[in-house]
């Protein structure tokens, strides 16, 4: 067994699972909304970054400068379409019984997997661009350029997000909304807007994940967020949910669990092993590796 | 099948009892006025309908007419649809346990209907147990998996158990896949029926799902009413509140999630019986959301809605066979709609206002 190689994959299926565990945490940091959507926005990001690449394929060429370029605008797209999801949906919603908007985001979620399918069709599209080149050595182990590069991305992204959420000032109204969203009302902070924020950059972010995982598997299908979408969740859940740092540090422990469960299990229990530690999790320790105890009030 | 107010004309409700119900009606009642219909018009036409729909007389019909379908067509594709709109209806009544009563959003109800088809699958294919004897391990073996995901997941926040819930439901399906002695990828096929009892071989099985399934209706029903489905009621509306009043919340809940688990598991076993051959994309998550959308739509704790919910679901599909993505689709969109503008459903609960009726023109005429 190549423990570095375990390693290795397991950073990087961790910074994909990072990405999408971000904007699930950042939303329910904010408005305590699980967002079911939120894989399947992955999922549509893809589908942007497929389309783009459809229509300007000749225009843009190959290799990463075309790929960072279809990441942006699949973004914007998924940025643009989680803030119109948060207004229709779940904005009339806020003040509901949590049931009520919970059962709104699975139908969102349905709707947005079922939309697809309609549009696309059922069966899996074959990604229009490969990232496939060289590999790097280390010791006994290896990563591609590609792999490299796409992590580098995440990281990139990542610390971002980091320095918008505790920098700037929309940053710390979202902070603050967290903490208590009446008062931050009374304060002159616009909730709406910066709910509307928080929906676009964590939604921005699932769709960048979904056009690398698109460029890194080479296919694409209407259900690939709904793995994923768990997956994140359980990440979010391990690192503590709603705390970011701690979304990162969780997507990046599942993803060297899960490397490691599936070189000693079979890689057929890879999920069966991050769901059965998931619930393992829950029950140790649900408030997470970094998540404080929160007390609910009445 | 509907049966929301049979032997409710001889029930008192008691103080505590009407309380609790006006609590549930004033959460209502701002949804009623965003239809963009006045709240008195649309409940007198609602209450009539709904009171049409729970009269006792109107769920005894529903009963005989799914006892009597056999004598009115017995072509195989009617009684084969039928036993699928019934199995399905099952489904619909345990989750409305889980779902409508208590409030606790169970994603992965089809891990039970796969517990109990497959353990009775299993038992009866490779050890040749009589199908009927197979019943009480299911059983145990849902309430096992019962605990093994509300034990750690109940204590938390609601959410947590929805999203559990759906890995639990992924669990179960890819252990099937990837085991030897599930059969894997292809299932378990040559699983016997209950007997045929000198009838038709199909026929028989229609008879014995309906009356299970008719007997699933009521006890759900029966159950809803009872102490314990006020404590559900209480639990859901709110549950701090509940804690206060002395409702253990977390053992009350773990009993709605177990009950759950039985009726999903009971359920399995006739899917079993039903199809003679499972495998595991039979368990997948649209099977979950689609019975979760036939408890939404119908009404969420409403008997009549739920059963109507589940026909209308089960039977669709044979109306618009081509059109599947289109459905989900438009599934997905109606789950919005419904809980932006009418979270009740389609056919709500009605629950216990005669008596209530009642007692107010008893007190006026004394």
């Amino acid at each position: 067994m190549n423990h570095l190689q375990l390693v290795l994959s397991g950073l990087f299926v961790g910074s994909f699972y990072a990405l999408v565990a971000l904007g699930y945490s950042m939303v329910y940091g904010i408005i305590k909304l699980l967002n079911f959507a939120h894989g399947d926005l992955y999922m549509l990001g893809a589908f942007a970054g497929f389309i783009v690449l459809s229509v300007g394929a000749g225009a843009l060429g190959g290799g990463f400068i075309a790929l960072i370029a279809i990441m942006i605008v699949a973004m914007i797209a998924t940025g643009g379409f989680g803030m119109l999801l948060e207004r229709v949906a779940y904005r009339p919603l806020r003040s509901a019984p949590r049931l009520s908007v919970l059962i709104t985001a699975v139908g969102a979620s349905f709707a947005l997997e079922y939309g697809i399918a309609v549009g696309f069709g059922p069966t899996p599209e074959v990604y229009p661009i490969g990232v496939q080149d060289g590999t790097l050595h280390i010791a006994n182990a290896q990563i591609t350029y590609a792999q490299l590069a796409m992590m580098a991305i995440a990281v990139t992204l990542m610390v971002a997000l980091d320095t918008i959420v505790r920098k700037t000032r929309s940053g710390r109204a979202m902070r603050a909304i967290s903490q208590d969203p009446k008062a931050c009302l009374l304060m002159g902070v616009n909730v709406d807007r910066v709910i509307s924020r928080t929906f676009f950059i964590g939604s921005a972010l699932a769709g960048a994940a979904g056009v690398m995982a698109g460029a890194y598997y080479g296919k694409i299908d209407f259900l690939m967020g709904f793995i994923i979408g768990l997956k994140a969740f359980t990440a979010a859940v391990i690192g503590g949910i709603g705390n970011l740092r701690g979304a990162v540090l969780g997507a990046i422990v599942l993803g060297l669990l899960e490397s490691f469960g599936g070189a000693y299990l079979g890689s057929e229990w890879r999920d069966v092993f991050a769901f059965c530690f998931l619930i393992l999790f829950l029950t140790v320790r649900p408030t997470g590796l970094l998540g404080e105890r929160v007390t609910e009030r009445v | 099948m509907n049966d929301e107010s049979t032997l409710r004309a001889g029930e008192k409700p008691s103080a505590y009892v009407s309380a609790v119900e006006e609590h549930t009606s004033v959460n209502t009642a701002p949804a009623l006025k965003g239809a963009g219909i006045s709240a008195s018009s649309r409940s007198a036409i609602g209450g009539g309908i709904s009171r049409f729909l729970a009269s006792r007389w109107l769920g005894l019909g529903a009963a005989i007419a799914a006892l009597a379908l056999p004598l009115i067509s017995s072509s195989t594709y009617v009684i084969q649809i039928a036993v699928d709109a019934l199995i399905f209806v099952m489904l619909a009544v345990g989750l409305n346990i889980v779902v409508g009563y208590c409030g606790l959003l169970d994603l992965g109800y089809a891990a039970f209907f796969a517990i109990g088809a497959y353990t009775s699958g299993l038992l009866s294919t490779q050890f040749g147990w009589p199908l009927i004897a197979t019943v009480p391990v299911v059983v145990v073996a849902a309430i096992v998996g019962g605990l093994l995901i509300g034990g750690p997941t109940l204590r938390l926040r609601s959410d947590y158990l929805a999203i559990v819930t759906l890995g639990f439901g992924e669990i179960i399906r890819i252990t099937a896949n990837n085991l030897d002695f599930t059969g894997g990828p292809n299932g378990l096929y040559g699983i016997p029926d209950f007997g045929d009892f000198g009838l038709r071989a199909d026929i028989a099985l229609y008879w014995i799902t309906a009356v299970v399934v008719i007997a699933a209706v009521l006890f759900s029903s029966r159950l809803g009413r009872g102490r314990i489905g006020r404590a559900w009621r209480f639990v859901r509306e709110d549950e701090d509140a509940a804690e206060a009043m002395g409702i253990h919340t977390y053992r009350v809940k773990f009993a709605a999630y177990i009950a759950g688990a039985i009726f999903g598991g009971v359920a399995g076993v006739l899917f079993a019986a039903h199809q003679t051959a499972i495998s595991p994309p039979s368990f997948n998550f649209l099977w979950s959301a689609l019975i979760l959308m036939a408890v939404v739509l119908g009404g969420m704790a409403s008997t009549p809605g739920v059963v109507v919910g589940a026909l209308v679901i089960s039977l669709l599909p044979e109306l618009l066979r081509d059109a599947e993505n289109w459905r989900y689709l438009l599934f997905g969109l109606l789950l919005i709609v419904f809980m932006i503008f009418r979270p009740q459903g389609l056919l709500p609960a009605r629950t216990g206002e005669p008596g209530r009726r009642g007692r107010r023109a008893q007190e006026g005429a004394s």
